[in-house]
């Protein structure tokens, strides 16, 4: 994809550039649904595209489309240069210069992944919903297996002489389990995977867990509203960790708009709660050589010691804020402009196993759900309040299921209350990517009857 | 009137469906799209973020036995409609059915008085820095403030085994208001939209009044206090409440969740599922609302559904391949982002009927509960019927009278508890504007009602 990504550049500059960079994007994928041990459906695509960002000046615009013919990448340069002359003009706009790389050798993409065939991984989904609905005789029916996968190639190209492409692959496979309790009440339980080939993936634990998760909630009731111990399990832990990652975009600090704004140095959590940022890590799946402008990735320590120790910066935050790029500019695709986002979110394990985290908390709630994170929190404050599920915890045992209550504090007070973080860190998809183990948050705000 | 034949010819069509059906299958169909769009922002008193996409692409699909085989591709060459066709049909081993001969069916587009692609982007860009200003001008108090706008053409055609060659052509715009109010320490934010199935006469109508209504939703907020804990009446207002209904009834009559069980609307048509107070639609139909379209994307002609008469669960929504199955006639609810997804079924414009409650008397009855007037946002779990919304505006009701603003309630409940306990309708009526995910797909859809109460909810809030 180099050279349709070289070629847009040519374009944009012919169209009156006075700079220009081409992010280009080809991905085969699949996606396999199952349901009532018959696939559902099976979908085979195939997608390219290539977006553009034109500099006129210190104005900055951009352009995306699918059409790679000479004529189609000449409409796109040319409406990328003519997007750049309506916007205003930013001193810190400008594009990031060429880098070396930081590593040469990241293995991104599982060769498996082709060799494997669309029977194989229809197989794979359908043992997932078999294994959830085998697994215990109240489970009443699962609502979807899906597995899905994705190859891609990755180019930039600029006119300050960026030139790189990589290849990626990953591929991930859920199901939702419905159990059902003698009233007839019912309970879903969520159980995924992910891998960057078919291999990696386990469905009989994949089935399980979602057997497992759904059966636990049976008979669920509210639990009383107080203050208490709560633990967070890794897939409720990831959505939270990923908000953080939010916050500490130099893009929502520098605009005031993140609970972590002025606090870089400050105490901003727990020692416990130990927190990086890995473009690097080779089992995280936002890794990669380079950014989505080229700029290499790194690895960034963002909370140590209890301390703000960083922001996530990509070059227009870098500029504005004189500071260095961290190889943090993300992209949604080809169709979005690059801003600021984490990589791989990281979280330190701790020293205590699950058990142990629920001796520690002694009487509270374990939160294994999740709702209404995109509404219930406030972004700017940092303050939230949203729907969760999970079991009370008494004695440092497990006891009831709960559902239908809520938690309520703020990012910074949950950070500084976590006691504990546990060793039972694993890869979740929710909020980014994020590997975080079970955390132990001292005191919530519970909300039932 | 809508030109199919402009983005795939029929003759190619028909040669589609063909290779699609080559390795056998019940049905086939290919849905060819062209969009082009443009959006930009104004941040910090600054216009940027100014980007213009084109995409064109196809997607086909083969139905065989229970199972759907689905390819999409880029580009709307006769070699890429027959690549997408090849792809589709790899997989597939059945018996054949043949395609009828392709038969155009013309489609009403909703009218577009002035192209958004014609207006010069410096209009577009006047309207952003007309709504900063205003935005701005709003309170010393507004820390910060950003605003966005969007427009989009989509051309779709869709061509079938049974025949049917059709099409439509939808133009959208929208214009959203995001203000920053500070206070010390505290900061509250306020957001407002507006947007249509319209063109650029969408704007004709003081659009800046957004930036002051986001604006005062900020302020307001500012004087707020921690929303209360515990169970309370709720009165919920108008037009953006209707997220309400869309989240806690409208999922759960989508026919798919129906026929996979899971959904706790299952088993209950016919039956009294709210007061006899309550009537609800899905119309697809309103004239330029944001949810409309002429035709769904299976080319059915959209349409006006009663989903729930005096109380009574009468219809649920269905796309073709549910409708298929249930041996009944698609509602004309199946919907996709793109040309790079199934269509599904889904909800176009939902809302509340008016009722005959004064807005005013709806609140008047209550001793202590809550008022949320709008929502940032909500999600609910079909099968269970458990939902939670957060509650962007929020105050407490005492003695009958709305008396502080709260910060960081939520409403949580369960669907069927929450519609038998909606006690009264109000005879106001507002729709608004939403974008609802399901399936990984985004699709724009319409909400409305006027002001509704609910006996008793859970509200969520930080105080205990």
């Amino acid at each position: 994809m180099i050279d349709p990504a070289r070629q847009a550049v040519e374009a944009t500059l012919a169209a009156g550039a006075s700079d220009a960079e081409a992010y280009a994007v080809e991905e085969a994928g699949r996606e396999v649904r199952a349901h009532g041990g018959e696939v559902e459906s099976l979908t085979a695509a195939t997608k390219r595209g290539v977006g553009v960002r034109a500099w006129a000046g210190a104005r900055l615009g951009y352009a995306f489309g699918t059409d790679l013919s000479a004529e189609g990448i000449a409409s796109l340069g040319a409406r990328a240069a003519e997007a750049a002359r309506v916007a205003d003009e930013d001193e810190f706009a400008g594009p990031p210069d060429p880098a070396e790389p930081a590593v040469t050798a990241l293995e991104l993409a599982d060769p498996s992944l082709a060799a494997t065939s669309t029977a194989e991984v229809a197989e794979l989904a359908l043992e997932v919903e078999r294994v959830a609905l085998e697994t215990d005789s109240r489970v009443a029916g699962v609502e979807q297996a899906v597995y899905a996968d994705a190859a891609e190639r990755i180019a930039i190209a600029s006119s300050r002489g960026i030139a790189g492409e990589y290849e990626t692959s990953s591929c991930y496979a859920y199901t939702q389990a419905l159990a059902e309790g003698k009233d007839g009440s019912r309970e879903t339980g969520l159980g995924f995977g992910l891998g960057r080939g078919p291999a990696a993936l386990d469905p009989a634990a994949i089935g399980r867990e979602a057997a497992e998760r759904a059966t636990a909630m049976i008979g669920a009731g509210k639990p009383e509203s107080r203050s208490c111990p709560v633990v967070l399990d890794p897939t409720v832990a990831s959505s939270f960790i990923g908000l953080i990652g939010k916050g500490l975009g130099a893009n929502a600090v520098q605009r005031g708009r993140s609970p972590f704004a002025e606090m870089l140095g400050a105490e901003v959590a727990d020692p416990a709660l130990v927190l990086h940022d890995d473009g690097l890590d080779p089992t995280g799946f936002a890794s990669s050589p380079f950014d989505g402008e080229g700029v290499p990735r790194r690895r960034t320590a963002l909370i140590e010691a209890g301390r703000l120790q960083a922001y996530l910066f990509d070059t227009y935050t870098a500029h504005r804020g004189e500071a260095a790029s961290t190889g943090n500019a993300g992209r949604s695709g080809y169709r979005s402009l690059p801003g600021v986002s984490a990589s791989n979110l990281v979280v330190a394990p701790g020293r205590l196993d699950f058990d142990g985290l629920l001796g520690e908390a002694g009487e509270g709630v374990l939160v294994t759900d999740v709702a209404g994170l995109h509404s219930g929190v406030n972004p700017v404050s940092g303050v939230f309040s949203v729907g969760a599920s999970g079991r009370a915890i008494r004695g440092g045992e497990l006891a009831e299921p709960l559902r239908e209550f809520t938690i309520a504090s703020d990012l910074v007070s949950m950070l500084k209350a976590v006691r504990e973080a546990g060793t039972d860190a694993r890869w979740v998809p929710f909020g980014g990517s994020v590997s975080t183990p079970s955390l132990l948050v001292g005191a919530m705000t519970v909300a039932g009857s | 009137m809508s030109e199919p034949a402009e983005l795939i010819a029929p003759e190619v069509a028909e040669r589609v469906l063909a290779r699609a059906l080559a390795n056998g299958g019940e049905f086939a169909e290919v849905f060819a799209e062209r969009n082009a769009g443009m959006t930009m922002a104004i941040d910090e008193s600054r216009l940027e973020a100014v980007q213009a996409g084109a995409e064109q692409g196809a997607g086909v699909r083969v139905l065989s036995g229970g199972t759907t085989y689905f390819a999409h591709v880029d580009g709307l060459d006769p070699d890429d409609l027959e690549r997408a066709a090849d792809e589709a049909a790899a997989a597939l081993r059945a018996e054949r059915a043949e395609p009828r001969p392709l038969q155009a069916v013309a489609s009403t587009p909703h009218a577009i008085e002035q192209r958004p692609a014609e207006i010069p982007a410096e209009r577009k860009a006047a309207l952003l820095r007309e709504l900063d200003e205003r935005g701005r001008g709003a309170g010393a108090e507004i820390a910060q403030f950003m605003a966005s706008y969007a427009e989009v053409r989509r051309e779709v055609a869709i061509a079938n085994s049974e025949g049917l060659f059709t099409g439509d052509d939808r133009t959208r715009a929208r214009i959203g208001a995001q203000a920053v109010a500070r206070r010390g320490e505290t900061v509250e934010t306020g957001a407002e939209t507006l947007g249509g199935h319209r063109g650029f006469e969408l704007f004709g109508d003081d659009p800046g009044s957004i930036a002051e209504q986001a604006a005062r939703k900020a302020l307001t907020l500012l004087d707020a206090s921690p929303a209360p804990a515990g169970s309370m009446p709720v009165v919920v207002g108008g037009g953006f409440g209707g997220v309400l209904f869309h989240e806690m009834t409208g999922h759960g009559l989508e026919a798919d969740h129906i026929q996979k069980g899971a959904s706790v609307y299952v088993g209950k048509l016919g039956e009294q599922v709210a007061q006899p107070l309550l009537t609800a639609y899905d119309d697809g139909r309103m004239p330029n609302e944001w949810g409309s379209d002429a035709v769904d994307d299976e080319g059915a002609p959209t349409q006006k559904t009663m989903v729930i008469e005096d109380g009574k669960l009468v219809s649920y929504l269905f796309d073709g391949l549910t409708a298929r199955r249930d041996d009944v006639a698609s509602t004309g609810n199946g919907r996709r982002e793109s040309f790079r997804h199934l269509p599904v079924p889904r909800m176009t414009n939902t809302y509340i009927a008016p009722g005959d409650a004064e807005p005013e008397a709806i609140i008047a009855e209550v001793e202590r509960g809550f008022y949320a007037v709008s929502f940032g946002g909500g999600q609910v779990d079909p099968a269970t019927g458990d939902f939670v919304f957060g509650v962007s505006e929020g105050y407490l009701i005492e003695g009958g009278r709305v008396t502080r603003p709260c910060r960081g309630a939520t409403l949580i409940g369960n669907c069927l508890q929450a519609l038998v306990a909606i006690d009264a309708v109000g005879n106001d009526f507002e729709m608004k504007t939403g974008v609802c995910g399901k399936a990984g797909q985004k699709v724009p859809v319409g909400t409305g009602q006027g002001h509704v109460r609910i006996g008793a909810m859970t509200v969520g809030g930080t105080e205990v």
